[in-house]
């Protein structure tokens, strides 16, 4: 596989006086370096009033700085053939980027520039709201989009920050100022807040001293944060349907709240998880509902433990006609793994499978990148990588059985659909 | 249907052949060509040799597993239809040629995916998957020699067969610009514009390639994986004189290496408000200009740094390698891949002005428009 990988993983981590945690892994496949700047500045940071503002801020936080303007940081980045994306997530924004090598030190210098000293201009905020608000109005055209955010919402309701959308709502976006955005801005992007990972052709101790130098002079206490709250128990079946005219195909979001990462079940409810909608082509789900039934191109499972008790979602795309019938097939899937457990062979292939793909996880600078800082963001230990096989083939079929009888009881499941009314003339 | 057993390999024995090495497999279909991809441990290097000689040789296609996967591929195409771009691409890339077989989706039409027999698919895979008409790349940890014996005692005992001919339908001159206007319920107006563009081995392909880097920021050129996510585009034309002016949310620009010359084609959403008659006002005002005035040479030295730096990141894994090393040799023939930096340092600021207003003429464009009607709430 890669280079880097065929030794196991050998990351350097300092911590530097700030509190700032940087992360080097050398990896000499391609002369480029990946950079990934991640900032516990994700949506359950915001107010339900203020839902959208860490998606925003993160739109508008390479738009200008003190020291560059946004036309400055668009010729340098540019120049360079480097795209920089600030992706928002529950608990994170990252911004990641590719560099060449011999761009390593300018485009570091950018990337922590914008994470620091960001100005928010009126003119660039107007614009970056502008098109959130396009994007938002596409999504509401989004079959996909909508199923996925009417079953959060019936999971977790609007008040756990798990229910809300990144991006916000028309109405919580529409009020948002350049303020509200430097307001996000001082209150999450500290210091003691930064996992700063850089991977590639680059040697660790210059990378080190090059993001120590950037980051010199940062000061700010991490604010304590408040635990979250558990998600909201249902006992009840919860249906909801979003009617979306003119689209050929329904899309079924279903699903249930599972555990959080560190939970100790978290690599038997993972197997499960591999078991019910993700193996070959989609687990169980798939050889039901695509290879047996013929009835949707995708049908799987992803579940996503978290800082909270992240989903198990499963999902599907068919026609209008057949929603029902595909609905019945993932209750029918649902329950009996829930009710019969899984066998001793489907165990065995899936962790064959989760370990054999450890490796191709760490293929690219990029996917070691969001590794390292999944194992920051959970302090899963620097030699996680070889650690991890063990977790996976100490888990028995009775734990994940009991994975699998906890959660999975379609009488307890939410389930949205999104789609025309009326069944097209389809097949 | 060549994922659904073969006659050594049971249909239900397929699922975990490759993931018990931890591996994926992967396929495409795309108007060149269809790509098989497997990245897996070394380990696994005999079992992948195996499945893709019987995914050359032996494919089934039972009768039922046609029927099931023909209303699985129903499905792939309604959820492509779901997504309004993608429709108005479709009926673009349809309106934009006349004769050229590049005109039907790869995909299929719904018509046609509902009557064709199960000989029908036989006949196409009995036809083209010859080993004549394949290129098979290994990369990875290996060592050539060793992985050459080893293809020589599976791939190699399949006789080649007959060599089948590539259609050779001419498209034929475009005499006017050509308009399409499709609406349909949604919330969001969409906007593309084509024009039909060099083939890869034509001398226009570079210059085209750089000007799309100015016009929209470089992709590269691995259809993997470059192009997905957004290319380094804020000082690109269209996008300070669409996206910086809020008369759209995104603008994109693809320019796909084929054997035979395609579609080059701009793709914009509009802003809320904005009309599609004055956002293609703004984009044509661009296109003219650079057919006039030409693009400046530190555009074309920004363009081409841009795409040195974009041919390093796709090859940034040994499945991006191998994709790579099999898509040119296919599409492009041998020779391609290896020149691809050279090219592209050759071109210059007066080729790309010059390929602006001869490839982006009013006379070859096609337009399209997905206008959105409101649904009754």
């Amino acid at each position: 596989m890669t280079i880097a990988y065929a030794r196991g993983l050998s990351p350097v981590r300092t911590v530097l006086a700030s509190g700032a945690i940087v992360t080097v892994q050398e990896a000499s496949m391609t002369p480029a370096v990946t950079i990934n700047a991640t900032i516990q500045a994700g949506g359950v940071f915001e107010s339900a009033q203020q839902n959208g503002v860490a998606f925003l801020t993160g739109r508008v936080l390479d738009r200008g700085t003190a020291n560059r303007s946004a036309d400055v940081i668009a010729e340098e980045l540019d120049e360079r053939g480097v795209s920089l994306r600030v992706s928002t997530a529950r608990h994170t924004s990252a911004l990641t980027c590719t560099c060449l090598a011999e761009d390593f030190d300018d485009v570091l210098a950018i990337v922590l520039d914008t994470v620091r000293h960001p100005v928010f201009p009126a003119a660039e905020v107007a614009k970056r709201r502008a098109e959130t608000l396009n994007s938002l109005r596409q999504d509401q055209d989004n079959p996909a989009v909508r199923a996925a955010d009417v079953l959060l919402e019936l999971l977790y309701g609007s008040e756990h920050p798990y229910g809300r959308r990144a991006k916000g709502t028309i109405d919580t976006v529409t009020g948002f100022t350049r303020d509200d955005l430097a307001a996000f801005h001082r209150a999450r992007y500290r210091p003691g807040l930064l996992s700063l990972v850089i991977v590639g052709d680059v040697d660790p101790s210059h990378a080190r001293d090059r993001a120590a130098r950037e980051l010199d002079g940062w000061a700010g206490d991490a604010p304590a944060d408040a635990p979250l709250p558990p998600p909201p128990p249902h006992d009840e079946r919860r249906e909801s349907v979003v009617t979306i005219e003119g689209k050929s195909q329904s899309d079924i979001a279903y699903g249930f709240t599972s555990i959080k990462r560190l939970d100790p079940r978290y690599y038997a409810y993972w197997l499960m998880n591999n078991i019910l909608g993700q193996f070959g082509l989609g687990g169980r789900l798939a050889d039901n509902i695509r290879e047996r039934q013929g009835m949707a191109y995708y049908a799987y499972s992803a579940i996503d433990p978290s800082v909270g008790e992240g989903p198990l979602l499963i999902r599907a795309g068919v026609d209008p006609g057949n929603v029902a019938r595909a609905v019945a097939a993932i209750d029918y899937e649902v329950g009996s793994l829930g009710a019969q457990g899984v066998t001793a062979d489907e165990v065995a292939q899936s962790k064959q499978y989760l370990i054999g793909s450890i490796p191709r996880m760490l293929e690219t600078n990029a996917g070691i990148a969001a590794f390292l800082q999944t194992v920051e963001q959970f302090n899963l230990g620097l030699d996680y990588d070889r650690r991890l096989p063990e977790h996976l083939r100490a888990v028995t079929i009775e734990e994940v059985n009991a994975a699998a009888a906890e959660l999975l009881h379609p009488e307890r499941a939410a389930v949205a659909i999104a789609g025309p009314s009326v069944p097209s003339d389809g097949a | 249907m060549n994922f659904k057993g073969t006659a050594n390999i049971p249909r239900d024995e397929m699922k975990g052949l490759v993931e018990r090495f931890g591996g994926m497999w992967n396929g495409y279909t795309w108007i060149d060509q269809t790509t098989y991809l497997e990245t897996a441990g070394t380990d696994a290097l005999d079992q992948l040799l195996f499945i893709e000689a019987e995914r050359m040789a032996n494919g089934l296609y039972d009768p039922e597993d046609c029927e099931s996967e023909r209303t699985v591929i129903i499905s792939e195409l309604q959820g492509g239809e779901n997504d309004p771009d993608q429709l108005l691409d479709q009926e673009l890339t349809a309106t934009a040629f006349r004769a050229h077989p590049y005109r039907h989706p790869t995909i299929g039409w719904l018509p046609d995916l509902r009557s064709m027999t199960r000989e029908d698919l036989y006949g196409h895979y009995r036809r083209y998957y010859v080993p004549n008409n394949a290129t098979l790349v290994v990369a990875g940890d290996v060592d050539a020699d060793d992985v050459l014996g080893r293809i020589e005692r599976t791939l190699g005992k399949i006789p080649p067969g007959v060599t089948p001919a590539r259609p050779s339908i001419v498209e034929p001159p475009q005499l006017g610009e050509r308009r399409l206007v499709i609406e349909r319920p949604g919330t969001t107006a969409y906007l593309k514009m084509a024009w039909h563009a060099p083939a890869a081995t034509e001398p226009d392909f570079f210059p085209m390639l750089v000007l799309d880097a100015v016009l929209t920021g470089a992709k590269g050129l691995n259809l993997w994986t470059s192009f997905r996510g957004v290319p380094p585009q804020r000082k690109a034309r269209l996008y300070t004189a669409l996206v910086e002016r809020s008369l759209a949310s995104s603008v994109s620009g693809a320019l796909v290496p084929t054997t035979e010359p395609f579609l080059y084609t701009l793709s914009m959403t509009a802003m809320q408000g904005v009309n599609l008659a004055a956002l293609e006002a703004a984009a044509l005002e661009q296109i003219e200009r650079v057919r006039t005035e030409g693009v400046t040479a530190e555009e074309a030295a920004r363009a081409r740094r841009q795409l040195r730096a974009r041919f390093v990141f796709e090859n940034d894994s040994v499945t991006n390698i191998a994709h790579q090393l099999g898509y040119f040799e296919t599409v492009t023939g041998p020779g391609f891949l290896p020149d691809l930096q050279a090219k592209v340092d050759a071109v210059t600021a007066d080729q790309v002005s010059e390929t602006a207003r001869r490839r982006l003429a009013p006379v070859s464009r096609t337009v399209g428009w997905f206008r959105p009607l409101e649904r009754e709430s």
